[in-house]
């Protein structure tokens, strides 16, 4: 056991790395897998469920056995398979899934008791108590079963996403997908190549054919810098195609730097391609599938087509001894390939009647015994054994959009159905072409018709190669001994598991599958799974393709979930919006809120405020008294434009708007088509043809969106054009008694009451600078609301500060701006929770009758208008010294807590620097006719009970006299 | 005057910033006026004939036309954005407004855009890692809306190795460090 000649490695340079902390060295070329096997070392993991020692069972992704913890630290990786992972100097790996040691595991004790573990074990035993499974059943079974663990620390990686268009994708680049390649890339088509490997070249690397009477090896490095210097191909190696998505897409995930011990600065590990193609190939090669025997799970027994990539990829004999046992003539191969090597080879040919009845090594293969055709039983010492039991084309990706696949008889294998992919076609092995050249000759025509497809002709010129039939018998289990024989070694079901299966009625695959875990996790049944079908069909008297496949989904193989994040995460899990007083703001050392992606300013500490409250209850205060600023540019702005635009606006605010005058502005209400209310907002007339609509921060988009869906779908005949222009306009509002006096000293122009009443709006400068000013509050005080284009805001928020000095002016953010709304009795997103009408909130009598709008006619259906319904109230505790909790329901005095009892909820409490306590604002059944009332608001989860007078919403100047002043 | 009001950048500062990752350099750009022009119903004849007469390009959907001063790309049926320089245009709907008249719906967006050059001798490489629009198949004088690092952007191509992208200026911060992040990964 050790390397032998040959093979695609670079031995002049050694990689070092370590083995459940043993260092080894390999070459450049090497895989993990290889490496350790021309280092002797066979034994690799222990299994899922009965800890059996196990090593490769493949060379390739679909491998079930040689699982791998890979790296250390916050790096570690677990459940990587050892077959694909590509050497690199300092690399660390860890076998799983054993205790204390990969050699003595003391959980194989399982494997003693296996009678007690057999499948469906979990399901009857752990039935009783039912609430022992959660807390103590499965926490136990996840340990003694689990595969890899986590580091549980961030991934100190990158990882990004990406998008590729090509004409043609190939999957796979054996010598089919290489040949399409070729043909399109020549053609002049643009061509994404795509293979899973680090070499280009499929089986061509581990074969010792011939192609155009060259080593197949080299035509596959030949074909690779042919398309290398072609502009219009691009070759992605260590490229996995997950899966078809919709409409021609295709993800792809690329491992950069995963053959790295790390990523080179700014790099990503991997990247989560989305392909976009108008047409695919799928060469992908086949799988090839073992023969079930009793005990064929030992490290050296492995997949004949493995042992010799082994030998002729990585130079590794992995026994010296070997034996094959093979129902086709590519199981032949490893004969000859292996005897040619020098190596010691027997055949056991399951065609001729032979078969290998068991096996034995506790640790690893020793011998095999093996039933002659004649009866005779002989014992065989060999160290590697080569399973074939024919090829599975790899048609995952050809099933992805429900397309069942088709049953083959001449290579007994599923193949792809055509047609199961809109836009996809298979070829080579994963079409169930075997020979080379078969690969060689579908791989030119399914390129050729694609591209015909889209209007590109192509010539094909397919080289000469190897044309061999399979020659198989099937052949799928050994019917000899009483011991288990594997079929899915990752799940350790058993010949069996199956046949207790189907006793126990779960015969269809896909309960075979949930029954047996048969195909579930790593590896899905990559290896496993037609022999299960096979040994079902055989039991239920069925054909396979009667017993049918399970569904295949993405992803093809494992995905990092850092793949799938891409950089989403931490600070960069989304974008965020500044507004235009950012900068200023966070030189003050205000607090941010996060609505939406906007960071808003929510109040703005001074020296010597201990708690927010100080710094809100100052704000108010001031604000009230003197005068504020704050920034509300976060308030969607839509511009209404078009000779309709009034008519428009008519038809989506239950109130009217082309009568508004120009240079003046309405608060608006608008409604969705079942009556609820939408959005509020103030609306300005600009022109004859031009208004400028505001919506709530969180229903700016939503809010155009409607729009646009009214404008484009609705009324496709209204002349109305509508462009976004909220982040085209820095807005403050100034709100306070002194906000005439503040503004008038940065305003060129006049602005006293008699030019510029309440609710006008107009254009101004500002120090020469343009400006829009609109006299409106939401606080409830005199109030405006001043725009300059964004790219001023920075300096217009220091201007007004700088002018508002002299009136002890404050900034103040959204909780200020919370409690002088709720002071008002002002709606906002806490009322607008898309189940209230305009009548709940007070508001009934803006939904104008005399025109018809979005929502009116539902807001006066039976139920909207009911008297009992909720109404807007406001709400003060009894006692001024008790707060009041947000979410608390009403309840008459006495009444329990109980759903019946409930009378409705406080949407919004604050406290009132004014008032001096907790005020809310809240929706109460009948709550117009109960002023004065006196209830509890009840808040089981915070476990507050507090007596309240039910009052009218405007606390604060009721006749609304400050805000004309 | 000495106290006019001073402006700044999308990012924040007194001036353009420029980056520059290996072959790609992201340049901030502050000069450019824009307005959306719309033609209103029943006057899109009118608005090709005044654009004409006054140099303003109205290129076709999926494109953009360089000019001066008036350089413009499409954004939706009989909608387009016009570029102006800034120091000329500033205040570009009042210069517009009396072109169109009333035959056109004209809404200034200078401000509600960051604008960033990303100059690369081949800037595909980047935009792969971007957006899905494929910058291979986008010949000089193509634009489109499409969606990086979750915000809305446009994205024009001017030339073989200069692309203009188009974001929510709000977002300009975040917008600049996708495409810094980007250029490094993907050169």
């Amino acid at each position: 056991m050790s390397r032998i000649s040959g093979g695609q490695i670079d031995r002049s340079r050694s990689l070092r790395f370590t083995f459940d902390g043993v260092a080894y060295t390999g070459h450049p070329g090497d895989t993990l897998a290889s490496a350790l096997l021309a280092n002797g070392v066979r034994l690799m993991g222990r299994s899922f469920k009965y800890h059996r020692p196990r090593g490769p069972m493949s060379a390739g992704s679909e491998e079930p056995n040689a699982i791998v913890e890979l790296r250390s630290g916050a790096r570690q990786e677990p459940n990587t398979r050892a077959t694909v992972i590509e050497l690199f100097d300092g690399l660390t790996a860890q076998s799983q899934n054993r205790w204390p040691s990969l050699r003595f595991d003391a959980m194989a004790i399982n494997d003693r008791l296996s009678p007690f573990f057999a499948a469906g074990f979990y399901y009857k035993t752990f039935m009783w108590p039912q609430a022992f499974w959660e807390k103590i059943y499965e926490p136990i079974i996840r340990r003694a079963a689990g595969l890899g663990s986590l580091s549980k620390q961030d991934d100190p990686d990158d990882y990004d996403k990406g998008f590729l268009h090509c004409d043609l994708l190939i999957i796979g680049a054996g010598p089919s997908g290489l040949m399409a390649a070729l043909t399109a890339g020549r053609a002049g088509a643009r061509v994404i190549l795509a293979d899973e490997d680090f070499r280009m070249g499929g089986r061509l690397n581990a074969e010792t054919l011939q192609i155009g009477g060259a080593h197949g090896a080299d035509w596959a490095d030949a074909a690779v810098l042919e398309l290398a210097a072609l502009p219009n191909v691009r070759l992605m190696v260590r490229t996995t195609v997950l899966g078809a998505l919709d409409h021609g897409i295709y993800s792809a995930v690329e491992r950069v730097s995963d053959h790295l011990a790390q990523p080179l600065p700014g790099k990503p590990r991997q990247i989560l391609w989305r392909i976009y193609s108008a047409r695919a190939i799928l060469a992908a090669g086949a799988t090839e599938r073992p023969i079930a025997f009793e005990n064929n799970d030992r490290p050296g027994i492995m997949l004949a087509g493995a042992l010799r990539a082994y030998a002729n990829r990585w130079g590794v004999a992995v026994g010296s001894r070997v034996a094959v046992f093979t129902n086709n003539d590519d199981g032949l191969r490893t004969v000859v390939d292996l005897k040619s090597k020098g190596l010691e080879v027997a055949v056991i040919d399951a065609r001729q009647g032979d078969a290998v009845i068991d096996s034995a090594g506790r640790l690893g293969l020793k011998s095999i015994t093996v039933r002659r055709a004649s009866g005779k039983i002989e014992t065989l010492a060999v160290t590697a054994l080569g399973v074939s039991g024919g090829w599975n084309p790899n048609l995952n990706i050809a099933s992805n959009h429900r397309g069942r696949p088709v049953w083959d008889d001449s290579i007994a294998a599923f193949v792809p159905a055509p047609g199961g992919v809109a836009g996809l076609h298979a070829a080579g092995a994963a079409s169930g072409a075997m020979s080379t050249h078969a690969a060689l000759v579908t791989g030119a025509a399914q390129a050729t018709a694609a591209l015909a497809d889209l209007g590109i002709s192509a010539r094909t010129d397919v080289p000469q190669a190897e044309d061999t039939a399979l020659n198989l018998q099937p052949a799928w289990y050994v019917p000899f001994g009483k011991g288990r024989a594997w079929i899915d070694q990752q799940n350790d079901v058993t010949v069996k598991d199956v046949k207790l299966a189907k006793q126990e009625g779960f015969v269809s695959v896909e309960h075979l599958k949930r029954y047996t875990t048969l195909g579930m996790a790593t590896d899905q049944g990559k290896t496993g799974n037609v022999l299960g079908m096979a040994i079902m069909a055989e039991l239920t008297g069925k054909t396979i393709p009667q017993t049918g496949t399970t569904m295949y989904r993405p992803p093809y193989t494992p995905v990092a979930m850092g793949a799938l994040g891409g950089r989403a995460r931490g600070t960069d899990f989304r974008p965020t919006r500044q507004t235009p007083s950012h900068k200023w703001a966070t030189e003050q050392g205000a607090i941010f809120v996060e609505v939406g992606y906007w960071l808003r300013t929510q109040w703005l500490p001074r020296q010597g405020e201990t708690t927010w409250r100080h710094s809100v209850d100052r704000e108010v205060l001031q604000t009230r008294a003197s005068v504020g600023i704050c920034d509300v540019t976060t308030l969607g702005k839509i511009d209404v434009q078009g000779t309709d635009a009034g008519a428009f606006l008519d038809r989506v605010y239950a109130n009217t708007f082309s009568t508004l005058a120009i240079g003046k502005t309405r608060y608006g209400l608008m409604l969705r088509e079942d009556g609820m209310v939408m959005d509020d907002g103030t609306t300005a007339r600009l022109a004859q043809n031009e208004y400028v609509m505001t919506t709530t921060t969180a229903n700016a988009v939503p809010v155009f969106r409607h729009l646009e869906y009214c404008r484009q779908v609705l009324w496709p005949d209204m002349d109305v054009q509508l462009i976004s222009t909220t982040e085209a306009w820095a807005q403050y509002s100034v709100a306070g008694p002194n906000a005439r006096k503040l503004l008038e000293k940065l305003v060129d122009q006049d602005i006293s009451d008699a030019a510029f009443p309440y609710m006008a709006c107009g254009a101004f400068t500002v120090k020469g600078t343009r400006a829009r000013l609109f006299r409106i509050s939401f606080s409830g005080e005199l109030a405006y609301e001043i725009a300059v284009p964004t790219r001023y805001g920075d300096a217009m928020i220091r201007a007004l500060v700088d002018a508002g000095r002299e009136f002890d002016a404050v900034v103040y953010g959204t909780e200020a701006l919370g409690v002088m709304r709720v002071e008002k009795g002002h709606v906002a997103g806490n009322e607008l929770n898309g189940q209230s009408s305009a009548l709940n909130m007070g508001l009934g009598k803006m939904v104008s009758k005399k025109k018809d709008a979005i929502g009116m006619v539902l807001s006066l259906r039976e139920g909207m208008t009911t008297p009992d319904g909720y109404r807007l109230v406001g709400v003060k505790p009894v006692d001024p010294a008790q707060s009041l909790t947000a979410g608390a329901h009403f309840l008459a005095t006495g009444a329990t807590a109980l759903a019946e009892n409930d009378a409705g909820w406080l949407t919004s409490v604050v406290y009132s620097p004014h008032l001096r306590h907790s005020i809310g604002l809240g929706y109460l059944k009948s709550g117009d006719t109960r002023m004065g009332e006196r209830l509890r608001v009840v808040n089981l989860l915070a476990g507050t009970d507090v007596a309240v007078e039910i009052v009218s919403p405007h606390f604060f100047d009721p006749e609304g006299e400050r805000l004309r002043g | 005057m000495a106290d006019q009001l001073q402006a700044l950048t999308p990012l924040g500062h007194d001036a353009p910033d420029v980056h520059s990752v290996g072959p790609v350099t992201i340049t901030e750009v502050v000069d450019v006026a824009l307005a959306s022009l719309a033609a209103r119903m029943g006057h899109e004849a009118a608005v090709a004939h005044e654009a004409q007469a006054n140099g303003i390009p109205l290129p076709g959907p999926g494109h953009a036309a360089a000019g001066t001063p008036y350089a413009a790309f499409w954004l939706g049926p009989q909608q387009w954005m016009v570029e102006a320089p800034f120091a000329s245009h500033q205040d570009i709907t009042a210069i517009l407004k009396p072109i169109f008249g009333e035959a056109a719906s004209l809404t200034e967006q200078t401000d509600a855009w960051v604008r960033f050059d990303i100059t690369a001798p081949d800037p595909c490489a980047l935009f792969e890692r971007l957006c899905g629009y494929d910058l291979h198949k986008a010949a000089p004088g193509s634009a489109t809306r499409t969606v990086i690092d979750h915000l809305g952007c446009y994205v024009v191509r001017r030339s073989q190795t200069l692309v203009s992208v188009l974001g929510p200026r709000s977002s300009a911060h975040s917008l600049h460090h996708a495409l810094i992040t980007a250029a490094k990964s993907a050169f």
